[in-house]
Formats: C-alpha cells, structure tokens, sequence
C-alpha cells in the first residue's frame, strides 16, 4: 500500500477506527484535540458513536460502562486531563476491563503549557490513581508507531482485561510523517463472557464491580492482579538498540526524544566517538533486564537518561543498573526540548574529553 | 507574481507554512520589502512564528499571532499594516475552514487590494487525495474566508521521504483539479534537491528549502 502523509493525532484517531474501536468519549484539550475532531466525523460513518462529555471524569467513566460492556472504546486526552481521568482508570484497572487511554503529555505540572513533555512518565507507570495497579505503556517515537501501538493497544487490552496507555508527547500528536497501514500481529483473544451485555435468560448475570468490601476478598483481588501484572512483565516487555553493541556511551529515551539522542548518537559517532541509544518502548514493563545487560558491556563508560521531564524514567534507569554504571541526566520540565548538541555535550562531559 | 497581497490557505499539512516562508523569502531575494503575518489561530505547534529569527536575517518582517505558543493565539492588529500601500505582504492562514475563517474577518479589504487567494494541495494527505475531495475542501474554505481562491499550489509530498513520483502522480491529480474548478496552477512546489528530477509543463516549479524542522532534524553546529 503506498505511504499517506498523517498527522499524529489523525493517524491515531484512524487507527482505533481499524482496530474495531466504536465507542469514544472525551473532552478537548491542545494538543490532542485532533483526535476527538477526526473521530466526531468519522465514528459514525462507521456505525460508531463519539460523545464529547461534560468533563473528563464523566467521559472515563463512560469508558468504564462501555468497556464492561464488552466493546472496544477509546478516550483521549493531555496530561491534567489525564490527572482528571485517574479515578476511572483505577475502578477500570481493578474491575478488569479492557481500555485504551491516549495521554499526548504537554507540559505541567498544573496547568503548565500545551508545548510538548514527557513529565507524565510516574504517573503513566506507577497507576496513576489509587491502589496497586499497573496499565501497559507503549511509547511510540513515530507517527508508524503511534499508529501500529493504538491498533495492538486493543488486543493487549483485551487479552489481559487491562487498560492500556498510549504515551506520547504531544510532538507526536502534532507532526506528520509519512506512514503505511499494516495490521498487529495476530493474538488469540479471549471471549468476553464476562461482559454486562445482557443474559438472555440464559446465564447468570455478569456483575463489574471494584468495591472488596471484605478485606479478605480484596486481597484476593490484589493477588489475582498482581499475577497479571508478572505475565505481562514476562512477556510484554518491548525495547530497540541502536548502535548499542560497541557503545562507551549509552543514551537512554523514549518517544521523540529518543529522536533526539539518536540524532545525537550519529553526531558523536561522525567525531569518532561510540556513541549508542537504548530505547524503552513500553514503559511499563519497563525493559529492566534488557538494560541492564546492554549496560553491562564493558565498552560502556556511562548512561546518560534524557526525557522532556526534570528526570522521571531516570528511576527505572537506576534500578536497571543497580549502581554499576554511572547515570548522567539531560532534560528539561515545561515543554522545553533539548538540541542534539546538548546530548553531544554531555557525552563529551561523561567522558572526561573536550567535544567539538 | 506582481500582486500586493498573497494569502496562503489549504488543509492542514498541505504544506502551507513551509510554502508561505519559502515565498515571503523568495520574494525578499528579489529585493521587495516583505511582510509575513502568521494567521494561525488554530494549531498550536509547526508555526511560521516559530521562524522568526530566520526570517527576519533574510529581511521578511513577520507579524505574530499573539503569544507564541499559547493556548489561545489571537490575530494581531498589526495584521492591518499588510493593506497599507507599497506592501508586499504574505499570509500564513491556520489549516481547513476552520483556519480560513479569520480571513472573513478582513475580506472586504482583501477583496479591495490587489490579491492572490492561493490553496495548497498535498494528494498525499487522505482527506485531499483526489482532485473531488481536494475540491471540497477548497470550496469549504472560500465559504469561510468569504473569498474566491484565485490559485492552486500543487505541493504533494511526504515530508522527507518525497520521490520525484511523488510529485509527478500529484501534478496529474492538480492538473485535472484545475480543470474541473477553473482555477489555475499557480507553482508546482517542490524540494529543492527534486528540482533537476522533476520536469512538469504547466505552473510554475517552486524550488522548497525546509524550515519547519522537527528538533532531531536540526544538524548540531559545527564549533
């Protein structure tokens, strides 16, 4: 198929669309509002249906009747809209249904900027709202990912009965690129026998709850939980390297930055110095024991961790290396983005040498 | 192009901004006194005022919508300044119908100056991919800029992966869109480094430099 030029939030908006997405609810925030646009047009010409509700705890708790309802269903939204959004991502995550949340993070914290971040890394990876839980988070650094990870979004969603992040910065939501639709690689998924969508007389009914009144059943619940959470980490867990093998320096980013630090890492291997990327692309699970080894090379003099935040990932980095590398850190908080050659000067500075 | 005013419209990523830019620039190389006024009061990133500092060094004044980055950019009244005599102006106009819609606001003084209502198309953007769909939006935006587009800019790409098939499947698509709207072909806009790859009959080739550059697309300076 011949390559059509989107733009990031189009492209994702298009892409829940083919993966069987019918259901949206959300309400608008810069730089996202091209997904709710796209999807006010085009949702119902598909059989589908788009409500921009009073606010965005009313659309996440659409999300969660819709998603108990067994259908795919989709909200979107910027980061204090995803503030916002937390208590239903919990009921969601507890009650064990599957859904899909796209964060295009701007910068924060409070109501900060519509400039592009990355500063919603804790709260994407750690829950986000109360109690022990995870969601998946796939980082995509280009507009073919943005639209390949929407479209397997709703398979790891339904194959785990688990809400699942799209993590970009807003970057991505607002750039166009060049991409070529392609379907996920195929999983086998689970019947939804356990949805509220009608008995028929002919079962007993489903009931979706979150509330364990009896600590006992709670603990249950969290034990079961956490035994999802292990299979995913088991199996889930997606990074790429670039020019790592021989590096002495070791970049660690995500989504666009990660753009960023490649850029970088030619910069520096043009001037002779072994320059290499570690790219998490779920941040949760996060690559831990990938990076660790990738570290671990002895070429590797230290990691330098660069995100659009005051430094989030660089905890999961840490806990990666558990002290056997040096970590150096570049980044910035409120929607400010680093150039390449202030990578390129930091390798510089880690080595202990004088850049050009 | 003698006229006094150019007004560059089109969907979003048809290319308008980098055209806009790259037609203020080459005008002030020709040595008129260029003014760019960056209309878009509706997309927050990938805007000309983004490239003030460049533009200015090539000697384009350029009019900012308020703010910069904000939330709510806002039309700034020095817009007015681009209908005062012997002034080569340039307007960068925020993508679809709904970015045109600021031009209603000054179309009784547009439509008294000597102007050109150009409309970018990319066929390679999939709301604009035949010269039918390409066609409805251009007629949606006369509606709200209450204007008659006067020009078409042919500029199908892809960001950097264009070919110079690329561009010359999308100058097919622009001819027949010229012939089905009674709208001429103004320039064929294309990269630079496609110029010598590429022969098209009709319009004018418009060599592109790119200036919306993504951050990791910014070469580190050389010290």
């Amino acid at each position: 198929m011949a390559k059509e030029l989107w733009k990031g939030n189009e492209a994702v908006a298009e892409a829940a669309i083919r993966a069987g997405c019918r259901y949206f609810f959300g309400y608008p925030i810069t730089p996202q509002n091209e997904i709710p646009e796209y999807l006010s047009r085009h949702l119902p010409e598909h059989g589908g249906c788009f409500v921009q509700a009073e606010s965005e705890i009313a659309a996440i708790n659409m999300v969660y009747g819709a998603a108990g309802s067994g259908a795919r269903v989709m909200t979107s939204s910027s980061s204090p809209g995803i503030s916002l959004k937390q208590e239903g991502v919990t009921y969601i995550a507890c009650a064990e249904l599957p859904a899909v949340i796209v964060n295009m993070m701007r910068g924060g914290p409070g109501l900060g900027n519509i400039a592009p971040s990355q500063a919603d890394y804790y709260q994407a990876t750690r829950g986000g709202g109360n109690g022990d839980y995870r969601t998946v988070v796939l980082a995509p650094a280009t507009i073919q990912e943005a639209a390949d990870f929407t479209q397997e979004a709703f398979d790891i969603a339904d194959y785990y009965r688990t809400p699942v992040v799209v993590l970009a910065d807003g970057m991505i939501g607002q750039m166009m690129e060049a991409i070529e639709w392609r379907k996920p690689k195929e999983r086998a998924l689970p019947p939804k026998d356990w949805a509220t969508d009608g008995t028929r007389g002919k079962r007993p009914h489903n009931i979706i709850n979150s509330l364990y009144i009896d600590a006992k059943d709670c603990a249950v619940q969290n034990r079961k939980l956490q035994e999802k959470y292990d299979r995913i980490t088991e199996t889930e867990v997606r990074y790429e390297e670039f020019m790592a093998q021989d590096a002495e320096i070791l970049f660690v980013a995500y989504g666009t930055t990660a753009r960023i630090a490649r850029a970088a890492v030619l910069k520096l291997r043009k001037d002779g110095v072994k320059a290499g990327l570690f790219r998490p692309v779920t941040l949760w699970p996060f690559p831990e024991k990938a990076l660790r080894e990738c570290a671990a090379h002895e070429n590797v003099a230290a990691v330098i961790d660069v995100e659009l935040s005051m430094g989030q990932m660089i905890d999961d980095v840490k806990i990666a290396l558990a002290g056997a590398k040096p970590v150096r850190f570049v980044g910035m908080g409120g929607g400010a983005i680093p150039a390449p050659q202030e990578l390129v000067d930091e390798a510089y500075k880690a080595l202990g040498r004088c850049g050009k | 192009m003698e006229n006094r005013l150019t007004i560059v419209t089109g969907h979003y990523g048809s290319g308008k901004t980098e055209f806009a830019v790259n037609l203020a620039v080459a005008f002030a190389r020709e040595g008129r006194a260029v003014t760019l006024a960056d209309l878009d009061i509706v997309n927050p990133y990938f805007c000309s005022r983004e490239r003030k500092a460049e533009l200015e060094a090539e000697g384009v004044r350029v009019i900012l919508s308020s703010g910069g980055n904000a939330d709510l950019p806002a039309v700034n009244p020095a817009v007015n300044a681009l209908f005062e005599p012997n002034v080569c102006g340039v307007m960068d106009v925020g993508g679809d119908p709904a970015g045109a819609r600021v031009l209603g606001r000054f179309a009784a003084r547009i439509r008294e100056t000597d102007h050109e209502l150009l409309c970018v198309v990319n066929f390679n953007r999939p709301e604009t991919a035949t010269p039918e769909k390409a066609e409805r939006y251009l007629r949606e935006i006369e509606r709200s800029a209450k204007l008659a587009v006067t020009g078409l800019v042919h500029n199908t790409h892809l960001c950097g992966d264009t070919t110079a098939a690329d561009v010359l499947r999308g100058a097919e698509l622009a001819r027949e869109l010229a012939g089905q709207t009674g709208i001429p072909i103004r320039y064929h806009a294309l990269a630079r480094r496609l110029m010598d790859q590429v022969n098209i009959s009709t319009g004018e080739p418009f060599p592109m430099d790119i200036y919306m550059k993504k951050p990791w697309e910014i070469e580190p300076t050389e010290e």
